[in-house]
């Protein structure tokens, strides 16, 4: 047997954090099924293609073919040297997953749950979006294969998000603006359970983010996982070592969990979620279901929510539109509850300045969300040693955004 | 005997299926909400469903999610919902009270307290949408303990191979969601109920009720013959609805014009017996 290298995938041992979740779904108290009966059969069927696909031979190189060939795998990682420098301590490096096609790091997972759909002999697709980036990549997966795509998106973000919407109707996607409850994006998760509860023979969910009803957590998660592992490697390659730190935005938090499950058993490396505080973790106006909320079940599984004290679900707000999501994948909950992960947060103006730091410093235009894991790197690359090195997902590119950013800055376009 | 096994075998001595009629809890107000529930026995309801407002209700269509959201305008937590129900137990000790409801708010209010509070309130059992047998022992222990029967899902979709599994530790009566859909969306034709209910049946000997479309006094007439109990909801609802002002308030005519509903469902499924 060949000795491992550091690089060298691990098998997971009695101790290793990379064995979730149980057979019920649950990382530690968090996750599971908890969905209507009539979506059980479903999300069992689900649960079982996926573990045929995961032990068909064939299926992960398919995977990498298109993830090569079409995704533009593997994304480069960048030593963000101009950056390190403003700072004045660790090194910076980027994973530049917003170099992926359609400019996210959502088509990793899209194009895995693509495959499995087409494997499960699903004939059409359905997916929730926020800001659109999740809409977008799903519709670009049904054009590249050719499958109808129905995309539900809060009537607010169908106004606020109009050059997304464009982009899903070019490329083939019907958009249903979604007016129930607050017609954001968790509304449009539930429009989109129950069009799936109402089309149960011929449509495959495809959810965007490590929440959902068990197996979407851990499947989403393996299909990001490609972030970290690719990471790990070049940085490698580069330092011939590992990072001190890794750093991630966190929405639903599939960029944050795609970049830290391969570290997971590294215990050398620190592992930094950063949630949205929005207007401040201290007002209502903030997205941190972590910092701010407490346990509960939505959308299928238990994690942390954001909710009143009789368990009705709040609005979230981010001024990144992708990070604005009332709960948190559960995996990241139970991470939260075992320590292994550090959660912060960063509020919209200390998003603002890292978003312009990062454009005028290493002349990338950052989506929103990257830009709240990057202010928070903002705050400690200067307390560590210039040897350190931190990696930080820069998971989106900003070109969706310069509108809202510009009208921050009060300008008009 | 619990009082939805009572009702039942009543139901069943007199040779006739059950009207099972639904009211979302404190819509559009308290007072409007609790006419209604204290009127419902008598326009002959024989179980009432009482729905808890949740912001999120996933397996709920149009009908319901908007009565859900004026009830929470209208201030509702949980803790009303079952004041709503200790209020009705003070004139009728007899007809079985069934809360509808989401996990959350529940797990918010605490599994054990909700459990105790609602028993001692006079709920005789409880349907929580989101819980599937698979994360049934999260209540069912407590349930039980507290003397409340959990009423199960069964729909289109569960094949007869996994039904056992959601029958196990299921009392009061199994639910059939007659359709793979929301509520208040589509309707089962008669054929499909004559395939499905029989498969639930050889499964079990609990009584079934079947909802999720059931509107008319025809369909609700149908539903008994199939099975032993119609739910209605959104069709009593969207009565209701007509009746609200533009700004959500209840008319004169909001109680009565339900409780009409509910008499002319109860003739239809009386009458299925007479002409069974």
């Amino acid at each position: 047997m060949d000795t491992p290298t550091p690089t060298a995938p691990v098998p997971h041992g009695a101790n290793s954090l990379r064995t979730g979740p149980d057979a019920r779904g649950k990382f530690g108290g968090f996750g599971g099924r908890f969905v209507a009966e009539t979506l059980m059969p479903l999300i069992l069927e689900v649960e079982q293609a996926y573990a045929a696909a995961k032990a068909d031979p064939a299926f992960q190189p398919e995977l990498d073919y298109y993830l090569k060939h079409y995704v533009g795998r593997p994304s480069p990682l960048w030593f963000a040297e101009r950056l390190t420098k403003a700072l004045g301590g660790a090194k910076v490096y980027f994973k530049r997953d917003e170099l992926n096609h359609t400019g996210a790091h959502k088509i990793n997972s899209c194009m895995g749950q693509i495959l499995l759909a087409r494997r499960m002999g699903k004939t059409r697709i359905i997916a929730e979006t926020g800001a659109g980036q999740h809409g977008v990549a799903t519709a670009t997966v049904c054009a590249l294969f050719g499958l109808p795509c129905t995309v539900y998106m809060g009537a607010t973000d169908v106004a606020r998000q109009a050059p997304n919407v464009f982009r899903m109707k070019l490329l083939g996607a019907e958009v249903k603006p979604v007016v129930s409850g607050a017609a954001t994006l968790k509304d449009a998760m539930n429009e989109a359970l129950r069009d799936w509860v109402a089309n149960v023979t011929d449509t495959y969910y495809l959810i965007g983010t490590v929440a959902g009803p068990h197996p979407y957590p851990m499947m989403v998660r393996d299909f990001q996982s490609v972030i970290g592992e690719e990471a790990k490697q070049q940085l490698q390659e580069a330092e011939g070592r590992l990072p001190d730190v890794a750093v991630a935005a966190i929405g639903g938090g599939s960029n944050a969990m795609g970049l830290f499950h391969p570290f997971l058993d590294d215990p050398s490396v620190r592992l930094i979620g950063v949630e949205a505080a929005g207007h401040g973790l201290d007002t209502h106006q903030h997205a941190a279901s972590l910092s701010r909320g407490r346990p509960g079940v939505l959308h299928g599984n238990r994690t942390y929510l954001l909710q009143d004290d009789d368990g009705q679900i709040e609005e979230a707000h981010s001024i990144s539109a992708g990070l604005d999501y009332p709960g948190i994948g559960p995996e990241h909950s139970w991470l939260h509850e075992i320590g292994r992960v550090e959660y912060v947060a960063a509020t919209d103006d200390e998003a603002l300045d890292a978003f312009q730091l990062c454009t005028r410093t290493e002349g990338i235009i950052p989506a929103l969300e990257p830009a709240h894991a990057l202010a928070h790197v903002k705050k400690i690359a200067p307390t560590m040693g210039a040897d350190d090195i931190i990696l930080m997902n820069l998971c989106g590119r900003g070109d969706k955004d310069i509108f809202t950013v510009a009208e921050h800055l009060g300008v008009k376009l | 005997m619990s009082r939805i096994a009572t009702r039942f075998a009543e139901l069943r001595a007199q040779g006739r299926g059950a009207l099972i009629s639904f009211l979302e809890a404190w819509d559009p107000d308290p007072a409007t909400s609790m006419e209604i529930l204290r009127g419902m026995p008598a326009a002959g309801a024989d179980l009432i469903e009482i729905g808890c407002p949740f912001t999120d209700p996933m397996a709920d269509g149009p009908t319901i999610q908007l009565a859900g959201k004026r009830a929470l305008k209208a201030g509702a937590k949980m803790v009303h919902t079952l004041a709503m129900v200790r209020e009705f137990r003070r004139g009728d000790a007899a007809t079985p009270i069934v809360l509808m409801g989401y996990l959350n708010p529940i797990l918010a209010y605490g599994v054990e307290r909700f459990c105790i509070d609602a028993a001692a309130a006079g709920v005789d059992g409880l349907i929580v949408v989101d819980l599937p047998s698979e994360e049934a022992d999260l209540m069912l222990p407590l349930m039980t303990t507290h003397g409340l029967d959990m009423i199960r899902l069964v729909a289109p979709t569960t094949d007869e191979r996994r039904l056992p599994k959601v029958l196990d530790g299921s009392s009061g009566f199994v639910y059939y969601v007659s359709i793979t859909g929301i509520t208040g969306t589509r309707t089962a034709s008669a054929e499909d109920l004559a395939d499905a209910i029989p498969k639930v049946r050889r499964a079990t000997d609990l009584p079934i009720a079947i909802g999720f479309g059931v509107r008319s006094p025809a369909q609700a007439a149908a539903a008994v013959k199939a099975a032993d109990a119609a739910v209605v909801a959104s069709a009593l609802i969207d009565t209701l609805a007509g009746t609200l002002d533009s700004d959500g308030r209840a008319g004169p005519e909001t109680v009565r014009r339900v409780l009409d509903q509910v008499r002319a469902l109860a003739d239809g499924v009386r009458q299925a017996r007479q002409a069974a």
